[in-house]
């Protein structure tokens, strides 16, 4: 089986996976998104492809044509489109009834305001394209939203001015990242942080998270709501049970090994090789 | 040996070291790409990209 290695910089978490793909002796084809070239009729033929790219819109663009190719790709270019774009995940995790934080979205500073204040504060804006924690508000009031949302009006790209409101939940210094390959929850770990964003991207500090049926229960209905695959679910606890706050498809992991003790790239390599995916 | 871009630090790869990856300049700190292994080239590590992320 040749396995191809869709990725751009190559980070710590691609490493493991591929030195893991080498202990298997996997004859791997690395696809580097910023040298492939597509069109509709010749582009790579591995058997499988493993997406691992930074950038959301090159994964989603070449895993769309990969699958025009007939190539199986890991994870699928719907389940990139879904994960990758906060109103789409929401708009999945709903239909599949999978507890979530209340959201709002308006197009209009007034009627994001009106949202907002719906919601009631705190509120959370969230760019519906992003990840790390990058650009998020805690908006704690009405003046804040008032120059928040002018903000982004002015300043963003028109991308900006579709407003994603979230619930603000109490969490209380942590949230916890449950992993999910195929149909296991493999993992889940606690996100500590004095910060309300408790991304590790942004210094929050990783332990281990025992996988309570609870946590497996709601991890895989969310993983399946967004088309299933290797998925990292990222969970509040709350005074209403635990809720999914994103479901993330080119998971990291770096800080998830040691404390969990489960060799994630490992759980990763196989599900690709097993042909499951 | 490689060369960092910013503060010019000698930098020795190790031996599993791969094209594409990303490292971390030991004296200034700068995030560098391996951009060759044959001979050893390092630049900036690209900026931050919007829809950059997991």
């Amino acid at each position: 089986m040749k396995v191809g290695f869709l990725h751009s910089l190559i980070r710590v978490e691609e490493k493991l996976l591929l030195a893991e793909f080498r202990r298997r002796s996997a004859d791997v084809e690395m696809l580097d998104d910023r040298n492939l070239i597509f069109d509709l009729e010749h582009c790579p033929r591995p058997d499988v492809v493993l997406e691992r790219c930074i950038n959301h819109a090159r994964a989603v663009y070449s895993l769309k044509l990969l699958e025009n190719a007939g190539i199986r790709c890991i994870n699928s270019s719907s389940v990139a489109a879904v994960c990758g774009d906060k109103i789409d995940t929401s708009i999945a995790l709903d239909r599949f009834g999978v507890a979530q934080p209340r959201i709002r979205v308006a197009y209009s500073q007034e009627s994001a305001l009106n949202a907002i204040e719906q919601i009631g504060y705190p509120a959370i804006l969230k760019p519906v394209v992003g990840s790390w924690g990058r650009l998020l508000s805690k908006v704690n009031d009405r003046e804040a939203a008032e120059a928040i949302l002018e903000h982004k009006e002015t300043l963003g790209s028109y991308q900006h001015s579709i407003f994603y409101i979230q619930e603000y939940i109490e969490k209380k210094g942590r949230d916890i990242r449950s992993f999910v390959v195929g149909d296991d929850c493999i993992a889940a770990i606690y996100r500590e942080s004095q910060h309300w964003i408790t991304n590790t991207a942004r210094g929050a500090v990783a332990s281990n998270c025992p996988v309570t049926d609870e946590i497996a229960i709601i991890s895989l209905a969310a993983a399946r709501a967004v088309g299933g695959g290797i998925l990292a679910v990222d969970l509040f606890e709350s005074n209403r049970g635990l809720l999914v706050n994103e479901v993330n498809y080119t998971m990291e992991f770096r800080n998830s090994i040691e404390p969990t003790g489960v060799n994630i790239p490992e759980k990763i390599v196989e599900f690709v090789i097993s042909g499951n995916g | 040996m490689a060369e960092c871009p910013v503060c010019a630090l000698e930098i020795e790869f190790a031996e599993d070291t791969i094209e594409g990856e990303l490292i971390e300049c030991d004296d200034c700190g700068t995030e560098l790409e391996v951009i060759s292994l044959d001979p050893d080239v390092v630049e900036e590590a690209p900026e931050t990209d919007e829809d950059w992320g997991q």
